[in-house]
């Protein structure tokens, strides 16, 4: 019943503050939607303390039967690859709740619930072993999205949530056709089926193809990623963190729960061609980010060039590249999580995201700028910060599989600290640019507090990674060993 | 081996500067109120390098004892077979690294009571320098690849945050960016090495790697025929060039000095910048195998002795002189680590650490008297003013040029031999680099000597016009009021002066023997003498420390320096007008040395420049137009289109929906019909 716990609980709470939505007195609403956040990360928990590192198969799983004349459950379990999403899910959204706290004047109920809501959803895409549960919850992650970027966003916001919505959904609509092929292969919608599923070779090419429409876009890959920078210069700052901290990591997810070991031979064939896109990302996107006049903007490129690691890492197809890109992912979830935190500390101040109208905030934000460098340190790759760790396993396994591509993906040690440090020294550092700068507040302590709880995981992950890894890596060695078996 | 080099006891000599820096950083700034104050800071900071510097000192007696440690304190991250750790790896380089280390970062932490005295920032300049002390030891103390690089990569961000420590200077500022980068450039090529490395041994452990060593020099890279220990140690080359500030990576050092002085003196002199000379001297069981990345040490480590030298003679800041024999002083380790001298490597690595330490400090106690005025146009006559300081500058500036019986002669001198003994392809122009750059030495360090102590006093007449951009950089003339005369620093400045002037007289005499000659670094280096025997031979002409001074007094090195001291004395002393003669007629020379060859020119055009043109075009191209204007909105607008065209079939008419419909009707009568049809048949 964990699993079960930590889907519904938030959204029980979500529907909850809903019921009793009223603008009049926001403050017990703040009140609940942080209990339920709390709540909901501690209904987690027990998945990691429980964890059996020594089994890589599924865990805690729960299977009732849903639409028993298609054989579709209500089918949960996790392994190593998605048990730290899950919780990593639950934890950020108690920061979206506290940074909310004295900024969302407006709909507050409603916009917290969306947020609880979205959690329990995402979570259950993590945790969905049936292919058709995944799907809807996969799918239904976009209405609170699409409800959060329409409502909360900024003046282009109706333009960046059906942005948001058609870009995700057309890619996700071959996915669908993907699945029902799957079924009528095998008769069943069980994930772990289909990975036993014989398949000829043109079968899985069709079948990465359609998956990849659906992922690609959500990771997002090159060329698919113009709708994540439109999306994140008009989503409130939750919507930022949410979207950047997780959801990027749903289509990564599902790259390792189907592409790979349901078509493991089309992925060989087919991994060079996502090792190019993923190397594009990493040099184009990062030479991209480099000019971004946008604060969001920036971090928005910078997340598609680290989510290219990630894939990068993932179609090297060894231990090392696979566990780097899913640590790569956790790390990027509290990285850029306190990153776009750190714009809406800024943005709730001066109401102006563009780099030009910054300078000298170090002088009447000493407090904060020490958070904001020390992230955009861990956001290129500083070693003792989890920003590190991933980039650094990718690196090598790079390396190893061949030396050009490794020299290509250490750009991103230079295009990485250019851009991060180039808009940390126009924003933080020199002379005070206006009086609007001269006058800022520093932050308070709730601000204080979530940069400084972001800034102790990233420490930790990049000081001890182990606890992670050792969960993560029989999961993982699990998988490769799936896909090195041929289902032709 | 049970030995009296404990874990605890190995463990509190970093900890103890970062247990500082940790509470001096977060109780003695704003982060969490400053509730320590000025002492409370200081005292913090410095008790714990105290600690540092006494443990390390023990470590290293019982190292020359002969005890050895090597072993994991911690598992960072475990993958099947692969272990990464985090763990120690204590002999006579280890033990000599750290008590240079703790050493000058002691007299540098004392040093800053007074330099830093009234500054903004000065709890948390102290909290800066206690990690960098971490983070240094940290790397010198590694048994492998991965915290190396941890302890690399946090140096260079505590220089970042030290090089830009006065945020609110735009050029102070875009140094530290410089700086990150160019280091990053040298990290790119290390990493690569690191990943070969991993690649081909499975480990990262020291040990484990030297183990492999022959192997790996037997295999090629895949794909081509190049030798993969070349490329391997050309990578981790690269790195060194980075940190070590090697040409054409070196352009981050100079701008370095917009810090303030102890740091100059503490990261970009004596310690941080020494790290690749370390790592190479670490790693020797793997470069020993390639005679050709051998060569490019040698060719690289050549061309920073010369040319940076040249530069020194030009500059008018008095940091900026130092700083460029910084880089002329690194250019020759490299150049010993080239010729497989390894131990004269890291000799002349701590006998520099010492002397340069001290000129550094002597400039900042210049730079102190003169309140904050660092254009040596602007002093002249100060040995009556500030006596310590001048004597100070004047053991420093006798040590570094390679005064016989002075300590940097002879780390110096035995670098210099060993390149004349070499027989690798590049020595020959090696040695004409040295000979050049002994002599260059010896001309700027006594053209600043005498500039800024002897001759006229030029403090009270009005400042020069002609401030070149470089001056303007520079800028803080704060300078001597009106009446005003220079005054001798405090003594929490002058002891430390003092307390380095000792090491950088003697202790090349005491330690050339036992270093470079006896068995004191004993295997924690590895030479492979049957292909490059240059420390045999060292060994052979070899004949105690006195007999050496007393030869070298007739050699020509000598006779170089005595002749660039006369160059300087000529020039700046008796002669103060030939230098703008020379100047004058030389401009087109002046010029490029005042542009430091346009490297920056170029660099700024090249890479920056480029880069940013290169993803301006990327986004506004690839992203806005090819993407989002012709696949993303060009579909959109196709949707559209064709919704246009399909619009008009809905008219709206009942007479046109009636002829669809019977139009349909008749489709599918006909197809059932052939259908029928072809059934009969």
């Amino acid at each position: 019943m964990t699993l079960s716990f930590a889907i519904w609980t938030p959204i029980f709470f979500g529907l909850v503050l809903l019921m009793f939505g009223s603008d009049k007195s926001t403050v017990g609403l703040r009140y609940l939607a942080l209990f339920g956040a709390v709540i909901s990360f501690i209904a987690t928990l027990p998945l990691i303390l429980n964890f059996d590192l020594a089994n890589a198969g599924m865990q805690f799983v729960e299977k009732v039967s849903w639409i028993p004349r298609y054989d579709i459950n209500y089918y949960l379990g996790v392994d190593g690859i998605s048990v730290w999403f899950i919780v990593l899910t639950a934890f950020i959204n108690i920061f979206i709740v506290i940074a909310a706290w004295d900024v969302i004047q407006v709909k507050v109920s409603q916009y917290l619930a969306s947020f609880m809501i979205l959690s329990g959803l995402m979570i259950g895409v993590f945790a969905a072993l049936d292919a058709l549960l995944f799907y809807v919850f996969f799918e239904a992650t976009l209405i609170p999205m699409y409800v959060i970027i329409g409502v909360w966003g900024g003046h282009n916001r109706i333009y960046a949530a059906f942005k948001f919505f058609l870009y995700t959904l057309l890619g996700s609509l071959l996915t669908l056709v993907a699945l029902l092929y799957l079924y009528n292969v095998s008769n069943s919608f069980d994930i772990l089926v289909w990975q036993e599923t014989r398949l000829d070779i043109v079968e899985q090419v069709f079948l990465f193809a359609a998956f990849f429409m659906a992922f690609a876009v959500k990771v997002p890959m090159w060329p698919l990623h113009t709708w994540l920078p439109d999306v994140h210069v008009e989503a409130p700052t939750g919507g930022s963190v949410v979207l950047a901290a997780i959801m990027l990591k749903l289509g990564a997810y599902g790259f390792l729960r189907f592409s790979l070991p349901i078509a493991p031979d089309a992925s060989q064939y087919l991994g060079p061609f996502i090792i190019f896109l993923s190397l594009v990302a990493v040099i184009y996107v990062g030479l991209v980010a480099l000019v971004q006049q946008d604060m969001k903007k920036l971090v928005a490129y910078s997340s598609v060039a680290h989510m290219g690691f990630v894939t990068l890492g993932f179609f090297l197809f060894s231990p090392l590249g696979i566990e780097g890109g899913i640590v790569q992912m956790i790390s990027h979830g509290f990285i850029s999580g306190a990153m776009f935190l750190s714009i809406g500390v800024l943005y709730d101040r001066m109401h102006t995201r563009q780099i030009a109208d910054y300078g000298g905030v170090a002088h009447t934000m000493p407090k904060f700028v020490v958070f904001a460098v020390f992230m955009a340190m861990a956001n290129c790759g500083l070693p003792a910060t989890s920003g590190f760790v991933g980039e650094f396993m990718v690196i090598l396994a790079a390396v190893d599989y061949d030396f050009l591509i490794g020299v290509l993906a250490a750009t991103a040690l230079i295009l990485g600290a250019a851009y991060s440090l180039w808009m940390v020294k126009r924003v933080f550092f020199g002379p005070i640019a206006n009086p609007q700068v001269a006058a800022l507040k520093d932050i308070n302590g709730r601000e204080f507090f979530m940069m400084g709880t972001l800034s102790i995981c990233v420490l930790w992950m990049g000081v001890y990674p182990k606890p992670f890894t050792d969960i993560i890596h029989p999961a993982v060695i699990n998988l490769l060993q799936h896909v090195a078996i041929s289902k032709l | 081996m049970q030995t009296n080099l404990t874990l605890p006891l190995l463990c509190a000599i970093p900890l103890a500067p970062l247990v500082g820096s940790i509470i001096t950083g977060f109780f003695g700034t704003a982060l969490f109120g400053n509730r320590l104050g000025k002492v409370g800071s200081q005292s913090i900071a410095i008790m714990g390098v105290i600690i540092a510097f006494t443990l390390s000192c023990q470590v290293f007696f019982y190292v020359q004892a002969g005890d050895y440690f090597n072993g994991e304190i911690y598992t960072w991250m475990q993958l099947g077979e692969l272990n990464l750790g985090i763990g120690f790896l204590i002999d006579s380089l280890t033990a000599t690294m750290m008590v240079v280390v703790t050493f000058v970062s002691l007299m540098v932490h004392i040093y800053t009571i007074g330099y830093m005295h009234g500054e903004p920032g000065y709890n948390r300049f102290f909290a800066y320098i206690s990690l960098f002390t971490f983070a240094m030891l940290m790397l010198v103390m590694s048994n492998n690849l991965l915290q190396l690089f941890f302890g690399w990569e946090a140096v260079g961000v505590v220089s970042y945050l030290l090089i830009g420590f006065y945020f609110e200077r735009q050029t102070a500022v875009f140094a530290n960016m410089k700086a990150f980068l160019v280091n990053r450039v040298g990290d790119f090529g290390f990493i690569l090495g690191i990943g070969l490395i991993l690649a081909y041994t499975g480990s990262m452990n020291y040990d484990a790697i030297f183990a492999q060593n022959t192997a790996i020099a037997a295999q090629t890279l895949p794909g081509t025929s190049w030798n993969l220990m070349t490329v391997i140690c050309i990578c981790l080359f690269i790195g060194a060039m980075g940190k070590s500030a090697q040409f054409p990576l070196h352009v981050w050092l100079p701008d370095s000095m917009e810090g303030p002085t102890p740091i100059s003196a503490l990261i970009h002199a004596a310690t941080m910048v020494t790290a690749g000379i370390f790592m190479v001297s670490r790693m020797s069981p793997l470069f020993e195998l390639s005679t050709t990345a051998l060569s490019f040490i040698l060719v690289i480590g050549s061309i920073t002795a010369l040319f940076m030298g040249f530069l020194g003679i030009v500059q008018n800041d008095i940091k900026r002189v130092v700083a460029y024999s910084t880089l002329s002083q690194l250019g020759f380790m490299t150049i010993a680590l080239g010729v497989s001298a390894y131990p004269v490597a890291i000799f002349h690595l701590m006998t520099h650490a010492f002397f340069k330490a001290l000129l550094f400090l002597a400039a900042g106690s210049v730079i102190m008297g003169m309140h904050h005025e660092q254009d040596m146009r602007n002093m002249g006559g100060l040995w009556k003013y500030m006596p310590i300081t001048c004597l100070m500058m004047l053991v420093g500036s006798l040590s570094l040029i390679g005064t016989p019986f002075f300590s940097g002669f002879y780390s110096k001198d035995s670098i210099i031999e060993a390149v004349a003994a070499s027989t690798i392809p590049g020595s020959g122009f090696a040695y004409f680099a040295v000979m050049v750059s002994v002599f260059i030495t010896a001309l700027y360090s006594f053209r600043l000597y005498f500039y800024v102590f002897h001759g006229k006093e030029r403090f009270h007449q009005s400042r020069h016009d002609g401030h070149t951009d470089v001056d303007a950089a520079v800028d803080v003339h704060h300078g001597l009021a009106a009446g005003e005369v220079p005054h001798e620093s405090p003594w929490v400045v002058t002891v430390p002066l003092i307390l380095l002037a000792i090491p950088s007289v003697i202790i090349g005499f005491y330690a050339i023997e036992p270093m470079l000659f006896g068995d004191f670094f004993g295997d924690s280096m590895f030479i492979d003498l049957s292909q490059h025997p240059v420390m045999e031979e060292l060994a052979n002409e070899f004949h105690g420390p006195i007999a050496m001074a007393l030869h070298a007094l007739t050699s020509s090195v000598t006779i170089l320096v005595a002749l660039g001291v006369l160059t300087a004395a000529i020039g700046y002393l008796w002669v103060p007008s030939l230098p703008s003669k020379i100047a004058h007629t030389f401009a087109p020379l002046k010029k490029l040395l005042d542009h430091q060859y346009y490297l920056d020119e170029l660099n700024q055009l090249v890479f920056a420049k480029g880069s940013i043109l290169l993803g301006r075009s990327l986004w506004h191209r690839g992203d806005q137009q090819l993407i989002d204007g012709l696949l993303v909105n060009g579909s959109a607008h196709l949707v559209g289109r064709i919704a246009g065209v399909m619009r008009h079939l809905q008219s709206g008419y009942l007479y046109h929906y009636a002829f669809a419909m019977i139009l349909g009707l008749a489709v599918l009568l006909a197809w059932v019909l052939y259908a029928y049809l072809s059934y009969v048949r």
